[in-house]
């Protein structure tokens, strides 16, 4: 819930966890439910030594005074009752009636959980059908056909409530119980001998308390509401004893000349409830962050941007020119630079391979180029990215739009995640076609057959109406890619295409794309870790690591000749068909953490060839020659 | 698509058996002996044994199942004693009405649930995100009984706007607009509890689905963001919100109760109230048996409905 926005500040202590009491104080709602439900419990609780009125003595001259008169602190009821005393011993009552029922239906509940998930197979069905039938009743519907059955009363309305509640915990148990079930430690004290209760009891239900906790902090706001409501309706206190619900029920009747006597019964019904929930969700924040909802920031339509200075505008005739771009990460207060500084340029009909190892920056610095990286929690804090002559990092939202998907065109890693699962292929092309051009449905959607058979999906016309579920993976990035080209894009950004895609469909996926960029002069920005999908389509390539390009130039050239000991060791892990003997080496360690990268060369801790001044001040990414540039003080090799 | 809703049609015929077990073991496990009951001071030994023959009661509780299950499809839900009237005749009666107020509700919820929990994911953190929450947590934490007072008291005694009490005016009343100034209030009350859960819920399916690749591809493809949201998540996050819808169905049926019983409105929530009292078990028993089978269909139509957005499901 959105209470998470209030007080994320607050639960984020520096060093050592905080406590879970500790987190849910941080919550402000939840501390003020706490505060309020403190203050009514407090007052419940001395109820019986505070100088109050007997509250069933009747003192039929006194009835139905207004709050304040006589010394009658909140009135009188419809017998001169005094209604501050009846407040205080009916909201005893309903709390205590509430509970009762709440560890009732969490006590059933829970052993039917557990036993259901413990022991799987028949007994699990059997029970959970028996759980299915309560819920297959309207929540209220069974617990006034229980009362029906055992006659109206209190503790009757109780047990109904109890029964009714039940299934909230023997489903929620018995999900968290068959996980555990299966668990090593689960195994190991089977196999040392344990009896089953042994296993379930010792084992597993420690495991399992929280989420017992958390629904009974979630569900007691409502058995204190519900039982309120059987005794509202008759069925449950009986005079003379009273709950909030009956005092409510017996002032409905003087509605229209003593107001109050409704009124303040249900204000503490509703102050209680409203407490109990506030501090029920903090408990489930607290003890089971998962169920959580809501609590991450969904991204807006653009990245935001925070730039200081922005640099010059480039000479023209490129398709894209990026300078000094820097997009962070901000979580708390840890700054992820995932871009530190990316300078990169492409001519019209370019292909340009992007390759750096998982965290490098690669896709970050591709999403960053039409600001399609998630902010919350991306901004880009620096640099200047020029489309179409203009600094799209300044530009609108509407320009941007006009962008994306005309000029500039994306297509994604995996396919199954980035085509709406419930929009059939075709509308999807179709989509992308009327976004930017003035085409009738039908135009349209004779546009996109079109568009599926340059892909060369087989029977496009068929498929056009199937969903992405229906076809297979590299059918699904054949329908991506119809969708870039669906309005001539002049760059094609392709974001790891084909590695969620077997080899052989990798292979037709990347002749594809090389085909169509070649026939339409696409430039294509080609974002991959795998320098042997480079060497196939791509012109040029450049290198990242920790957030920058450490070495670009002509493909043949850098894998003939790496300059940087990064690229070297990166193409040393490259697979070569015929020679099986060749060592694939992994690069030893890991890339610094782009939170804390070190001064100097990112890479100087992994490098071979390290040198103390490697890890001093900036260093320039310097060309070589004409067409390369490498970022290190001691290139491998001169230019070639 | 039909083959499916075949399936789930067919699914529901061992629901409705259980359901029908499940009410008639109720009735048959109340203390005390029916026919002592009814005959009262003339429960003489010979006339218990003849009048538990006549009711079948003699016979064993399989046997009569059946009997009370084969009367039962044929329409035949035994006699009202308080109302000497066939229990069938008085619950379908009344139950249309509650059908009248639990629709409405129903259909106020799903549209303001929808509603607020997409303005409140669109502008997450934000003023109308934080005004939803608030509302959601007084909607979720108020008895709807006693709303229902606090309303009669604003809108019927203060400013006599609306009609208090009933479905229809007793004297003049009778049409549509009668009907529906009668219905405002009461159907609002019944719909806030399940407008604050829609709300809450739709909210944190937006959020989820906004976070989603497919959503980043639709804004990558030039989509407008108001289509990116109420086509491309709406739909999306549709999918976790029916089966809440279907199950709210299920809280307004019974919220009935309660909201019947503040409105008069002659529905089977009040007539299940009275009946328990009047210890009428025979309408009690037909009144819940009605309610809920007719809440086994509302959610296999929100089944329904989820398969027509879902195509995965099909």
């Amino acid at each position: 819930m959105a209470t998470v926005a209030a007080t994320a500040p607050a639960s984020r202590t520096r060093g050592g966890r905080p406590s879970p009491f500790g987190l849910l104080i941080a919550n402000r709602l939840s501390a003020l439910g706490l505060a309020v439900l403190a203050v009514i419990v407090a007052l419940v609780l001395i109820t019986p030594v505070l100088p109050l009125p007997d509250p069933d003595v009747t003192e039929p001259a006194r009835r139905l005074l207004m709050p304040g008169e006589a010394g009658h602190l909140l009135g009188t009821d419809h017998l001169g009752r005094d209604l501050a005393a009846r407040l205080l011993w009916g909201t005893r009552v309903s709390i205590l009636v509430g509970l009762s029922a709440t560890l009732i239906a969490a006590l059933v509940g829970s052993l039917i959980g557990l036993v259901a998930g413990y022991a799987g197979g028949t007994t699990d069905s059997a029970l959970m059908r028996g759980i299915d039938l309560v819920m297959a009743f309207p929540y209220i519907l069974l617990a006034l056909g229980i009362v029906a059955v055992l006659g109206p009363g209190l503790l009757n309305a109780l047990y109904a409530i109890a029964v009714v509640n039940i299934p909230f915990f023997a489903r929620n148990i018995r999900g968290i119980t068959l996980g555990l079930s299966r668990r090593e430690f689960v195994d190991a004290a089977r196999l040392s001998g344990a009896g089953h209760a042994t296993v379930l009891f010792g084992e597993v239900l420690p495991n399992v308390l929280p989420t017992i906790v958390v629904t009974m902090s979630t569900t007691v706001g409502w058995m204190i509401l519900e039982t309120a409501g059987l005794s509202f309706l008759g069925l449950g206190a009986q005079p003379p004893q009273a709950d909030l619900g009956s005092m409510l029920g017996e002032g409905r009747k003087l509605l229209f000349n003593a107001p109050h006597v409704s009124v303040i019964p249900g204000l503490m019904i509703f102050a209680l409830v409203m407490a109990i929930n506030l501090v029920g969700d903090g408990i489930r924040d607290v003890l089971d962050p998962r169920l959580k909802s809501g609590a991450l920031a969904a991204p807006g339509p653009a990245t935001a941007v925070r730039r200081d200075r922005v640099p010059d505008a480039p000479s023209p005739g490129t398709v894209l020119t990026v300078e000094g771009l820097r997009t962070e990460f901000r979580t708390g207060d840890r700054v992820f630079k995932a871009v530190g500084g990316v300078e990169l340029a492409l001519v019209p009909g370019e292909r340009v391979g992007l390759v750096g190892e998982s965290g490098s920056g690669k896709s970050v610095t591709a999403l960053s180029l039409l600001r399609l990286v998630p902010t919350p929690p991306g901004t880009i804090t620096g640099g200047r990215v020029t489309i179409a002559g203009a600094d799209q990092l300044a530009a609108g939202i509407d320009d941007l739009r006009r962008l994306r998907g005309g000029r500039v065109a994306y297509v994604f890693q995996d396919p199954l995640t980035t085509l709406h699962p419930l929009f059939t292929v075709g509308d999807q092309v179709v989509e992308a076609l009327r976004a930017h051009q003035p085409l009738s449905r039908r135009e349209a959607e004779a546009r996109a057959i079109g568009l599926l058979e340059r892909v060369q999906i087989p029977s496009a016309a068929a498929r056009f109406s199937a969903y992405p579920h229906e076809l297979s993976g590299g059918m699904r990035q054949r329908v991506c890619i119809a969708m870039a080209l669906a309005n001539d894009p002049e760059l094609i950004i392709a974001d790891e295409p084909t590695t969620a895609l077997d080899v052989t469909v990798q292979a037709q996926v990347l002749k594809l794309l090389r085909t169509l960029s070649e026939e339409r002069g696409s430039a294509v920005l080609f974002i991959t870790h795998d320098f042997g999908v480079v060497s196939e389509l791509c012109d040029r390539v450049a290198v990242m690591y920790a957030g920058r390009i450490v070495e670009i130039g002509p493909t043949a050239q850098v894998l003939e000749a790496p300059a940087h000991p990064y690229t070297a060791r990166l193409i040393a892990c490259v697979p070569v068909l015929g020679e099986p003997g060749r060592r694939l080496d992994a690069i030893e360690g890991l890339p610094p953490p782009v939170d804390r990268l070190p001064p100097g060369c990112a890479f100087a801790e992994r490098c071979p060839v390290a040198e103390p001044r490697c890890r001093e001040g900036d260093i320039a990414l310097d060309a070589l020659s004409a067409d390369r540039a490498v970022r290190c003080v001691k290139p491998l090799r001169g230019p070639a | 698509m039909w083959r499916y809703v075949g399936k789930r049609l067919i699914a529901t015929i061992p629901i409705l058996l259980g359901l029908s077990v499940v009410v008639f073991a109720m009735m048959a496990l109340i203390p005390g002996d029916p026919a002592t009951a009814i005959l009262g001071s003339y429960a003489t030994p010979e006339n218990v044994a003849r009048l538990n023959r006549e009711l079948g009661l003699d016979r064993s509780l399989v046997e009569q199942y059946l009997t009370w299950l084969g009367n039962l499809l044929h329409g035949d839900m035994g006699r009202s004693y308080a109302l000497n009237r066939p229990v069938a005749d008085e619950v379908f009666e009344r139950f249309g009405a509650t059908l009248v107020l639990a629709g409405a509700s129903l259909l106020l919820c799903s549209v303001l649930g929808l509603m607020a929990g997409i303005a409140a994911a669109v502008r997450q953190f934000g003023w109308t995100d934080r005004i939803v929450t608030f509302l959601v947590l007084i909607g979720i934490s108020t008895p709807s009984f006693w709303l229902g007072l606090l309303l009669i008291m604003l809108f019927a005694v203060q400013l006599r706007w609306l009609p208090a009490s009933g479905m229809f005016a007793i004297y003049g009343g009778g049409d549509l607009p009668d009907l529906l100034a009668h219905l405002v209030l009461p159907a609002t009350t019944l719909a806030v509890v399940a407008t604050a859960v829609i709300a809450r819920l739709t909210r944190a399916a937006m959020l989820e689905v906004l976070r989603q690749d497919y959503i980043r591809t639709a804004r990558a493809k030039g989509v407008s963001e108001r289509r990116v949201v109420y086509r491309h998540a709406f739909k999306a996050a549709l999918v976790a919100v029916i089966p809440v819808i279907g199950i709210q169905a299920g809280f307004v049926l019974g919220g009935a109760v309660y909201i019947e019983t503040v409105f008069q409105w002659p529905g089977i929530g009040r007539m299940l109230v009275t009946a328990i009292s009047t210890r009428d078990l025979l309408l009690v028993q037909g009144g819940v048996l009605v309610v809920a089978a007719s809440y086994v269909l509302f959610n296999l139509l929100a089944d329904v409905a989820q398969t027509i957005v879902d195509p995965r499901l099909r």
